[in-house]
């Protein structure tokens, strides 16, 4: 009886729609596509070519299927790969031209765009479907130099420090999704921090996929110039819907000499129900690379929605001294899958590397933890310490730790530490025994758990965070 | 306060209790002593209801039957266990602990929540009561205590919920001398008419502070004696056997 009770409580929140004229580009995936897209955008030629170069290439690459989750066949030439508000169309100026309608939405989800209601000290581009909607805070961070745009802006205004950088982090030509990413990738977020500038607040992209039958292929490109320090978070979410929508997302970190990237994701796009109906698909590539000497590229991840989560946020780490930093959680339940991990690639001397991984299973789910370090031949005296714990909740989840390690010289040293778990039924005892029912005791057993990855996300989203983690789990237990 | 009539339990084919009556009055101290293994940490579970247990007989706490009412909802009603083997839970703060569960006892009893601040003034205090450091309190919680220290944090526990009726489970083995007055004070202090208590005990040297009204031994699952405090001090010298 309480599981059913529970499960009415575990409403996706964000699964409302807005109801909003939109405008697409035609539909399928055809060159005339990219063409459209290109156009619509204003773009230069040699992007156009890019985006050409990767969609000829992509015709002769197969979907990857070595990840543990499978699903059905996409339909590529059934979706549409560009959608915008109507409103949109020529761009808004400022907030007071943008469609109340859109500024109701993230208001909804809890993202003042109205600087005046800010979330304190936090910067946000907000990206609806295919387009950047607004970007808060831009006269602030322009007086230091820093650059936070759309991707779109960025191509127009700031084209080659764009040119520069565009794939040279992920290849054109690198898989499937990073080069279907690049034939059609429509908006995102671009950020430049000039040297010894330390970024005084949080930046942040907000993705909201709203249409139907779309997909969402964002661009997000991130430069730290010497000596500079930036942290950076996006969330997602998306209506509920029974269609499985496709999420390909690139996003390229480059740190140069003495610079620091902090990437925090809160990734909650709908999961779908409990039976397994609906859901994104979240089939994400994200890479950087510590360029620089003593560069470091700090990747926090909070993933509790979509249907699939399929992401390896990775780390080249170039410099010498250069540090790479993984920390995720990844919560499944019901019909949910995640095969995330990360790749620290050593080249340089000293590099290091740390791994800190949960996973949290429940109902149908399953979980897993896939992930390379690949130490060079020269990357002298490199260090990685890797943990994955893994927690499960019930009979009828997994989780699975698949860690590929290669050391390839020997005063480089690895450590790989994993557990897994049931949740405790006698901590559970515990807590109910102070008065704390049984959805309280999870989630504070569960957050425990996850705590060391909790504690690298920015304050001003850890205590969102911790709530998201508790009600991703709602009714999986009792 | 508490009647227990005819209890048996019974966990992985074992038969643990075997037909256990008690009856703890309002404002009683009772004390349970007993040799290892003979149920008294089963006991103390089967009243906080701890799952797992094939129950029949009948447990009434303040005129209600709780053989099926959930853990938590004894707990806010008023019953507390001080733990034989206090549990740690990593990554929690041991003050965050304590004030969701104030805050969820206060809530199931229509009272207002409290916030922050007056929790830190509240926990401060009956944290020097008790004298424990400050610097516990932002621990995770039982993480690396140690024994005494983990038995200490139970009592603060007690302090802070204000239950009607406390079991405590051992809550003096393991500890010294000066933890141990600590800890007798600390329920002495909380002792009143209104509240009752079991105290699962091997020793007479907790009774010798805190006195008890009645002194029950344990034995396979019965309770096969019962007395005042003299018979505390007669177990001392003899044992159980001479009881057999
Ligand atoms: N889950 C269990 N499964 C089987 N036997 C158990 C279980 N729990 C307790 N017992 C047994 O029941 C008896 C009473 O245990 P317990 O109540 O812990 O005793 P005490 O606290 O008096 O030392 C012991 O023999 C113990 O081994
Ligand atoms: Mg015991």
């Amino acid at each position: 009886m309480k599981n059913k009770e529970l499960n009415s409580l575990k409403e996706y929140k964000y699964g409302f729609t807005t109801q909003i004229e939109d405008f697409k580009a035609p539909k399928g995936l055809t060159e005339e596509t990219v063409r459209f897209i290109s156009k619509i955008k204003k773009e230069p030629k040699w992007l156009l070519d890019w985006r050409l170069r990767a969609f000829k290439r992509l015709k002769s690459l197969k979907e990857p299927n070595w990840q543990k989750p499978k699903y059905p066949k996409i339909q590529y030439q059934d979706l549409y790969y560009f959608s915008s508000p109507k409103s949109l169309k020529d761009k808004p100026k400022s907030l007071d031209e943008v469609d109340p309608k859109l500024i109701e939405t993230y208001k909804k989800l809890g993202i003042p765009l109205d600087e005046q209601k800010r979330l304190s000290g936090v910067a946000v581009d907000a990206v609806f479907d295919s387009v950047s909607v607004a970007t808060t805070f831009k006269g602030e961070l322009t007086k230091k130099g820093i650059i936070f745009c759309s991707i779109s802006e960025a191509i127009q205004k700031h084209p080659s420090l764009v040119k520069k950088y565009l794939g040279s982090v992920i290849p054109l030509t690198d898989h499937y999704f990073a080069t279907l990413n690049s034939a059609v990738f429509t908006d995102g977020s671009f950020v430049y921090i000039p040297p010894n500038v330390k970024c005084p607040m949080e930046l942040s992209t907000y993705f909201r996929i709203n249409a139907s039958q779309t997909g969402q292929f964002e661009r997000t490109l991130i430069i730290a110039d010497k000596g500079s320090y930036v942290s950076y978070l996006e969330g997602c979410t998306a209506p509920m819907r029974d269609e499985n929508q496709l999420h390909a997302a690139n996003v390229e970190l480059i740190a140069l000499d003495d610079a620091e990237i902090k990437y925090s994701t809160v990734q909650n796009w709908y999961p779908g129900d409990e039976k397994g109906n609906g859901g994104i698909y979240n089939f994400v590539t994200k890479r950087g690379v510590c360029k620089g000497k003593n560069s470091k590229i700090s990747w926090t991840q909070v993933e509790t929605g979509s249907a699939i989560t399929w992401k390896y946020p990775s780390c080249i780490l170039q410099g010498d001294n250069s540090v790479g930093e993984f920390y995720s959680i990844a919560i499944t339940n019901n019909h949910q899958k995640a095969d995330t991990g990360t790749k620290m690639i050593h080249l340089g001397k000293n590099t290091k590397s740390k791994i800190i991984s949960k996973g949290i299973s429940a109902g149908n789910a399953d979980n897993t933890y896939r992930g390379l370090v690949d130490i060079n031949r020269k990357a002298l005296h490199s260090r990685n310490y890797t943990q994955c714990d893994s927690l499960l909740m019930g009979n009828s989840c997994g989780a699975h730790t698949i860690p590929y390690i290669k050391n390839k010289n020997a005063s480089s040293i690895i450590e790989h530490e994993a557990t897994t778990s049931k949740i405790n039924e006698d901590q559970l005892f515990y807590c109910n025994q102070r008065g704390l029912n049984q959805e309280e005791a999870v989630s504070l057993i569960v957050n425990g758990f996850c705590k060391e990855v909790l504690q690298q996300l920015p304050m001003e989203f850890a205590v969102e965070a911790q709530k998201l983690v508790s009600i991703s789990l709602e009714g999986s237990v009792g | 306060m508490l009647k227990i009539i005819n209890l048996k339990a019974s966990t992985g084919g074992k038969d643990i209790l075997k037909g256990l009556n008690l009856e703890i009055k309002t404002g009683e101290v009772h004390a349970i002593m007993g040799p290892n293994g003979s149920g008294k940490s089963t006991l103390a579970n089967v009243l906080s209801g701890k799952p797992g247990y094939d129950i029949s007989g009948e447990i009434n706490f303040e005129g209600k039957k709780l053989n099926n009412v959930p853990i938590e909802e004894r707990a806010q009603n008023g019953i507390f266990l001080a733990f034989q083997y206090p549990l740690e839970i990593p990554g929690v703060n041991t003050s965050n602990f304590l004030r969701t569960a104030i805050n969820s006892i206060r809530k199931a009893k229509g009272e207002k929540e409290l916030d922050a601040l007056s929790f830190i003034k509240l926990i401060k205090e009956k944290a020097s009561e008790l004298k424990i450091d400050e610097k516990f309190l932002s621990r995770q919680l039982n993480v690396g205590f140690s024994g005494g220290e983990k038995k200490k944090n139970e009592i603060l526990q007690m302090k802070l919920l204000e239950p009607k009726l406390s079991v405590l489970d051992e809550t003096d083995s393991g500890l010294d001398i000066d933890a141990l007055r600590i800890v007798a004070d600390g329920v002495n202090s909380y002792k009143n008419k209104d509240n009752s208590f079991l105290i699962i005990t091997h020793y007479q040297r907790l009774l010798d502070y805190i006195k008890p009204d009645y002194i029950h031994v344990l034995s396979n699952g019965k309770i096969i004696k019962t007395g005042r405090s003299e018979l505390g001090q007669q177990l001392e010298k003899t044992g159980y056997k001479y009881l057999n």
